[in-house]
């Protein structure tokens, strides 16, 4: 995967700009930033489906491009309303055939995918329960099973862990990081948290107010490169194995509780 | 009674009137998972009340209601696709645009006042008055939705109830929500010949939300809601012709009564499965 000058704007509001970054097979890389910095946007660009305003980006060799089976993808955790009517190993099995016209039972080898696929993620149990009534942590399991039921070569997280308990927050993460690991996958993980995945991010990229630095965890989440990229003094802080990222940008201090662990911008600099 | 039925069954209004029948409950009760499950009874009742209009203003002209219901539902589905696919602009668009429809039929019915027994039929539903030429038309439709449900079911399946990750694996998601409402302006159309323009909800909400009630297996979901469409129309018509009640009266109890079965809780399917594997 391959950023080179990569530009990505909304009209006229720029959302990151000349990003150039290489992320080579295999590597787990965690997108890290405030709110509303164009997290999800880079995710987007990714599956082809917001396209650069300049500059160009590869992806598996290729051009970004719709629909491209080589990559699965996590959503949030948003909940599935209580009386859908699918069973997990429905949502897996869409991940087979969901993008796919016309009508049609899936094969038996297909049946068997669906199957190491819940396997691979410890849902077996709950598989065939109505998928409303199952917690987050096994509805995330599921959607995990559905974006590895492909056999892609690279995994879009798009904040897997947001409302989800500590406990459910390590589950999800080491699933993920064992697959890259297992299969040298590519994971593009993104997170307004970085301490769950601090044991498996091989690099960083840190996007706010359209600027960006990329590196490891150790070279960009230092209090000279955060300053830097706020354009306002940020401290980071090391404790007991956790980093946390306190800013006078915001004024707000910084809650262990509190999900949002990078302070808001307090204006664009640009 | 049951001598009186058997004799009414061999007439051919009354054999027009059942196929009729079960070809709107197949089509309905297939469409009504994903009404249902898309949360768009507004917009079944937004295309039956400007179908009612069309239907009106053909009839002004000479033509078929049929087609006028059918030209009427298409255009409200085209305006909705055009103008609002999100869920929260969906609702505001359906409802004004069922306003002025609504007022145009108003208009329509002033200048047709001649023939308030038509109208009254479009709004509550005249299954009895299925001509021939109705029923050719109504075949030619029910197999066109239901081809065409069958040519999207998958990614409709997957639009609906996962939106965001359907779109990352390439479904054509806004075309999807088009070609979907515009299937259901011809469901509605075949709908409104049964049950009417006022009571369309009975069969494109009631079977899909009992199913739903039933089973979260999707394949089995959807056999439940053709089921229940069927057992509401053909027993309402059944019913109707031994008795002096209209067929809608009989096809909404039906549909209530199966709603409010499957509610206060037979056993249900998970809980049988569970009961057999404990």
């Amino acid at each position: 995967m391959c950023f080179d000058r990569a530009t990505l704007a909304y009209g006229d509001r720029v959302v990151w700009s000349e990003l150039s970054m290489t992320v080579p097979q295999g590597e787990f890389l965690a997108v890290l930033g405030p709110n509303g910095s164009g997290k999800t946007s880079l995710l987007r660009a990714l599956l082809g489906l917001a396209p650069l305003a300049s500059g160009s980006l590869d992806v598996l060799g290729r051009p970004p491009r719709r629909g491209n089976p080589a990559i699965g993808y996590v959503p949030q955790h948003a909940g599935f309303d209580r009386d859908v009517p699918l069973r997990g190993r429905d949502l897996v099995a869409l991940g087979v055939d969901g993008h796919k016209w016309g009508f049609g039972r899936l094969s038996r080898a297909d049946r068997a995918r669906v199957e190491s696929a819940l396997e691979d993620v410890a849902a077996c149990q709950y598989a065939d329960a109505p998928i409303g009534r199952l917690s987050g942590g096994e509805q995330q399991r599921l959607r995990i099973a559905q974006a590895l039921v492909g056999n892609p070569k690279l995994l879009l997280c798009d904040e897997p862990l947001a409302s989800l308990d500590m406990r459910y927050q390590q589950e999800i993460t080491e699933l993920i990081g064992n697959w890259s690991r297992d299969k040298d996958g590519t994971v593009v993980f993104v997170t307004h948290d970085v301490n769950p995945v601090l044991g498996y991010a091989d690099r960083v990229v840190f996007v706010v107010n359209g600027r960006w630095a990329a590196g490891s965890t150790d070279d960009v989440l230092t209090t000279e490169t955060m300053s830097d990229l706020y354009d306002a003094p940020v401290e980071v802080l090391r404790v007991r194995g956790r980093i946390v990222v306190v800013g006078e940008a915001s004024g707000a201090g910084f809650d262990l509780d509190e999900p949002h662990h990078f302070p808001e911008p307090a204006e664009t600099h640009r | 009674m049951i001598d009186q039925l058997v004799h009414l069954l061999g007439y051919s209004f009354v054999q027009n009137m059942l196929l009729a029948g079960v070809l709107v409950a197949v089509v309905a009760g297939l469409v009504s998972r994903f009404v249902v499950a898309r949360s768009m009874s507004f917009a079944v009742h937004a295309l039956a009340e400007v179908g009612f209009t069309g239907s009106v203003g053909f009839l002004l002209i000479g033509m078929s209601p049929v087609l006028g219901l059918l030209t009427g539902s298409f255009v409200v589905a085209l305006i909705i696709g055009a103008l609002g696919l999100r869920v929260r602009e969906r609702d505001a668009v359906v409802g004004l645009v069922m306003a002025f429809g609504l007022g145009l039929g108003v208009l329509f019915l002033s200048l047709y006042a001649r023939y308030a027994t038509e109208a009254i039929a479009l709004l509550f539903g005249a299954i009895t008055a299925v001509s021939q030429g109705d029923l050719m038309l109504m075949v030619v439709v029910a197999v066109v939705t239901i081809v065409g449900l069958g040519a999207m079911y998958r990614p409709l399946t997957f639009a609906t109830v996962d939106p965001v990750v359907a779109e990352a694996r390439g479904v054509p998601v806004r075309l999807i929500s088009i070609l979907f409402l515009l299937l259901l302006a011809a469901a509605v159309a075949e709908a409104v010949q049964v049950v009417g323009v006022l009571l369309i909800l009975t069969l494109l909400i009631t079977p899909g939300a009992t199913a739903e009630r039933l089973t979260a297996h999707p394949g089995l979901a959807t056999v439940a809601s053709v089921g229940v469409a069927l057992l509401a129309t053909i027993g309402g018509i059944l019913l109707a012709l031994m008795t002096a009640a209209p067929v809608s009266f009989y096809v909404t109890t039906i549909a209530f009564v199966c709603y409010i079965a499957a509610r206060l809780g037979p056993p249900t399917l998970e809980r049988l499965q569970a009961a057999h594997s404990s």
